[in-house]
């Protein structure tokens, strides 16, 4: 067992409240002191100055896609999970949308074994919570949640009908698992690829109203309250949709929600002249919509940021902005957009931190995301007063496509920690 | 929001450093000093038009690509005219869309044609917004012109429009204009209001119910009617717009009978328009639907003209584009 | 610096070119022709030139925009106008009158434009000013005067009215 002490960095924990200058101490893969003085008897194999850095518990994301198994040609568990570890993300939890679908335990097992062969970050999975994510046959969920599933979803893919989604929120209720939903009406939504409103009307872009969410929302909330299911709603865009949250909280359902990272920096602005960089799921919606958004996150009616890490191949982005498929490549940028957008939107970093780690990390049940003794020792140092300029050269996902890619962000990570290990920089790199 | 994007001109792409049209994408980011320009250059060549021989050197030695993703006799037959007057080659490629649906043979396809040395693409698309991907994926010097894309813009119709409604009324500046019918998916209908934007028309209405109504369209600067009588009352130029048949099935419309009865163009509506008001339609037309065979025939419908003027639009757009490829490549010390 | 002397005596070398197109038509055996001027200073000329050969009948104006031979190295005239001929030009006998001569090359592009509008009879070129520096072989039936020009020098028809051809100093080629 290897121990390591990490000193003197800025140790900022939104969980404990902790945010001062001190040490970590690691022993195996656990934290066993935090503060200035080591455990008695404790005695480092390595000690690392990191003087002037912060020290971040490490990020927890609930939805990044790692495209394995069936998408190699857009990523593969060697690639995202490099990005992971650059951009301090130490767990991540991949959604069911792989081919084969993960609907079973043969297929959260491959993923596990992916995932183990891989190393550098945890990998959790989200399975279906229909067979092949059609929305008609329940799949097998106690058999997801023995493989390791940490809950449910079945996307914005629609059910059959509404009696269908009831029957599925039971059966996961009495297994206590967490039913992720990503509210979209479908119909309302069809062919849409953008916020319905006066921009996407002067380009002649299909528009998603608002309402596909709103209504996708109250409805998840009136069947969530009916059976007594633990939900976790998103990624959520509208304002509308943050107040319905708001309200179901105040009953005491038990939900909670999520917002994608590109929702909190973007507007719809940014697809004028059909900018597909910014295609993505939910829309990009008008400021106030974000501005609601952000303040979700401060009074904690929304739990949670998601990467929503979708890595698409070249191929996939050239065409038509309808035709190319939605989604950034976000792992690597989300601590620097994060400080970025804390600098810019008078957000305190904090909050945007605990929606990062403790947040995602109670809501998947296995806790953690702390810096805290006995917790598992995942965490990153990252420089705020250095700054980078991501290039497709040195970019690690697969996926190129990110907005961010040839600008300078600020913010750098310089060490990412998962269980105890060193994984980014790694010595072979 | 955290990205910048307050105060970049639109559709920046289609001007060189000069701001000459190298692309002819759309009509929004186009001043009314360019609008005129075209409008211009578009008079001499229905001077052409009238010769015993009706074409010029201009483009001698270059080649057009029509590349027609979406069927169209008309725009197709148009384009081709003018490049031939213009004394270009053409190249008519019609593409069954689901034969591309992925952009890797799109791009593809491009670059295939680009090893043919083609010097300009003239795209129609059923994706808005197609001509821009095209225009940022082609080589430098190569020009791009939106034959129509999806319900974005056909900016040579609405200019073709534009020389019509002069024509008439020599200016713009007094003129109410109506746009009646299926705005929501009318590419001509966004063109137009871009143009007589520019151009300085005193009153923009749109005229149709709010299923075929985009989203906040009073944003584009228009004035919103429901009713045609309302909407029509002294109107100088009337617009009618093609109602796609496939609308009935959407559940846009209850049905053909009642979208007639509601906005249909007869001879007895036109008079609450100004009795000097002119009718347009971008064909093809519906008889019956959206347009009466009595207003389409008759004493006020400018349909043909339309048609006589689009080819000198289009000739004047094809070498001013052209003409502003060749300056941006002269001015990058390319020639 | 820019500096504009008058040259010449504009009218008087009118009425010495409309002396010599009268002489020179009737030596060629023509009857009657139509006058076409080149925009802009070409059309300022051959109206004055008319109004001394006591020419009934409009002049018809050439904009040669589309007929040059530099378009794909300048581009397009930014400020085309309609040509107008207002008389049929097939089998008829024409004047060409432009202000300068130089190299000939707008003059073959009006040659080629007025083709399109049918086979004309024959042309006849009448210019004010003779500058040489040819590179087409083509020369005027009717001249004003030969300049000789100093390099850097350019000379520029002033008008319509009144006429004045100008030469224009220290002005970049």
């Amino acid at each position: 067992m290897t121990r390591s002490a990490i000193l003197n960095g800025r140790l900022y924990d939104p969980a404990s409240g902790l945010d001062k200058r001190g040490n970590l101490y690691i022993d195996g893969d656990r934290l066993v002191g935090v503060g200035e003085q080591p455990p008695s008897g404790f005695v480092a194999d390595q000690e690392i100055n990191v003087d002037g850095l912060w020290v971040l518990p490490g990020l927890f994301d609930l939805y990044a896609c790692l495209r394995q198994p069936g998408f190699e040609h857009k990523g593969t568990f060697a690639s995202e999970l490099r990005a992971a570890v650059k951009g301090g993300v130490t767990s991540v939890c991949c959604p069911p949308n792989t081919s084969p679908v993960n609907d079973s335990a043969a297929v959260s097992n491959l993923i596990n074994d992916l995932a183990r062969e891989t190393g550098l970050s945890r990998v959790y999975a989200l399975g279906a919570i229909t067979q092949g994510l059609s929305g008609e046959q329940l799949s097998e969920m106690y058999a997801l949640k023995a493989a390791g599933c940490i809950g449910v979803t079945n996307l914005r893919r629609p059910f059959r009908n509404n009696k269908i989604m009831k029957r599925c929120l039971e059966y996961a209720c009495s297994h206590d698992i967490t039913v992720f939903a990503c509210p979209e009406d479908a119909a309302l939504a069809q062919d849409g690829c953008v916020h319905e409103g006066a921009i996407a009307s002067r380009l002649g872009l299909a528009g998603i109203p608002a309402s596909a969410e709103t209504l996708a929302v109250s409805q998840w909330l009136m069947l969530a309250e009916d059976t007594d299911v633990r939900l976790h709603l998103g990624p959520l865009s509208c304002a509308r949709s943050v107040e319905l949250v708001r309200e179901a909280k105040q009953r005491g359902l038990k939900v909670t929600a999520n917002v994608a990272l590109a929702n909190l920096m973007f507007t719809e602005a940014c697809i004028e002249d059909f900018d597909s960089r910014f295609h993505v799921r939910p829309p990009l919606r008008r400021e106030q919509d974000r501005q609601a958004l952000l303040d979700g996150l401060r009074e904690g009616v929304l739990d949670v940021i998601v990467s929503k890490h979708e890595p698409h191949e070249i191929a996939a982005l050239l065409a038509p902005f309808a035709e190319t498929e939605p989604g950034m490549s976000q792992l690597e940028t989300w601590l620097s957009q994060m400080l970025l957008l804390s600098r810019e939107s008078q957000i305190d970093f904090g909050v945007l931190l605990a929606a990062s780690t403790v947040g995602p990390a109670r809501v998947s049940g296995l806790g953690g995301g702390a810096l805290k003794v006995g917790e598992l020792a995942d965490f990153s140092v990252f420089d705020p007063n250095a700054e980078w300029t991501p290039t497709a050269v040195q970019w690690m996902s697969a996926g190129k496509n990110s907005p961010w890619l040839d600008r300078t962000l600020p913010g750098v990570v310089t060490m990412t920690w998962v269980g105890g290990k060193n994984v980014y920089p790694s010595v072979t790199q | 929001m955290i990205w910048p994007t307050e105060n970049k001109p639109r559709a920046a792409i289609q001007l060189n450093h000069e701001g000459q049209l190298r692309h002819f994408l759309s009509i929004e980011g186009l001043k009314r000093e360019l609008l005129i320009e075209i409008l211009d250059t578009a008079e001499s060549f229905i001077e052409v038009g009238s010769r015993s021989i009706r074409k010029v050197p201009l483009l001698r030695g270059k080649t057009v690509a029509n590349l027609f993703f979406e069927a169209s006799t008309r725009t197709r037959s148009t384009f081709e005219l003018a490049a031939k007057r213009l004394s270009a080659d053409v190249l008519n490629i019609n593409i069954n869309t689901s034969a591309t649906t992925k952009g890797e043979s799109l791009s593809d396809m491009l670059r295939n044609l680009e090893a043919m040395a083609v010097d300009m693409f003239v795209v129609r698309h059923v994706q808005s917004g197609s001509p821009h991907f095209i225009a940022t994926a082609v080589t430098p010097g190569v020009s791009v012109i939106n034959a129509g894309d999806g319900r974005h813009e056909h900016p040579t119709q609405a200019m073709l429009d534009m020389l019509t409604i002069r024509q008439h009324k020599g200016g713009f500046e007094n003129l109410t204009v109506a746009i009646v019918g299926d705005i929501l998916h009318s590419r001509v209908a966004r063109s137009e209001i871009h143009a007589l934007k520019a151009l300085g028309a005193a009153e923009i209405r749109v005229i149709a119910p709010d299923t075929l109504l985009p989203v906040d369209v009073e944003s584009m600067g228009v004035k919103v009617f429901s009713t045609l009588d309302e909407g029509l009352r002294d109107a100088d130029v009337v617009v009618t717009l093609r109602l796609q048949k496939e609308r009935m099935e959407g559940a846009l419309l209850p049905s053909e009978h009642e979208f007639y009865r509601l906005y249909g163009l007869s001879a007895e509506r036109m008079r609450s328009a100004k009795p000097d008001a002119i009718v347009m339609h971008p064909g093809p037309m519906n008889r019956g639907v959206e347009i009466d065979s009595a207003v389409a025939d008759g004493a006020q419908s400018v349909i043909l003209q339309q048609v006589t003027n689009g080819i000198a639009v289009r000739m004047a757009v094809m070498s001013m584009a052209m003409s502003g490829q060749i300056n941006a490549l002269a001015a990058r010390g390319g020639q | 610096m820019m500096t504009e002397d008058p040259l010449v005596d504009v009218g008087s070398l009118l009425q010495s070119m409309a002396q010599k197109v009268t002489s020179l038509m009737q030596a060629r055996n023509i009857g009657h022709y139509e006058i076409v001027g080149i925009r802009s200073g070409g059309v300022w000329l051959a109206k004055a030139l008319g109004a001394e050969l006591g020419h009934r009948g409009a002049v018809g104006e050439l904009d040669i925009s589309f007929y040059r031979d530099d378009f794909t190295r300048i581009g397009l005239h930014p400020r085309v106008r309609p040509s107008a001929l207002p008389f049929a030009t097939e089998d008829q006998n024409l004047l060409l009158v432009d202000d300068v001569l130089m190299s000939g090359r707008t003059i073959r592009a009006a040659m080629n434009e007025l083709f399109d509008f049918g086979r004309p009879a024959s042309i006849t070129l009448a210019v004010l000013a003779d500058i040489g520096q040819r590179e087409l072989p083509i020369q005027p039936d009717v001249l004003g005067c030969t300049l000789h020009l100093k390099p850097g020098q350019r000379v520029k028809l002033l008008g319509p009215e009144p006429l004045n051809l100008v030469v224009k100093q220290g002005v970049p080629t």
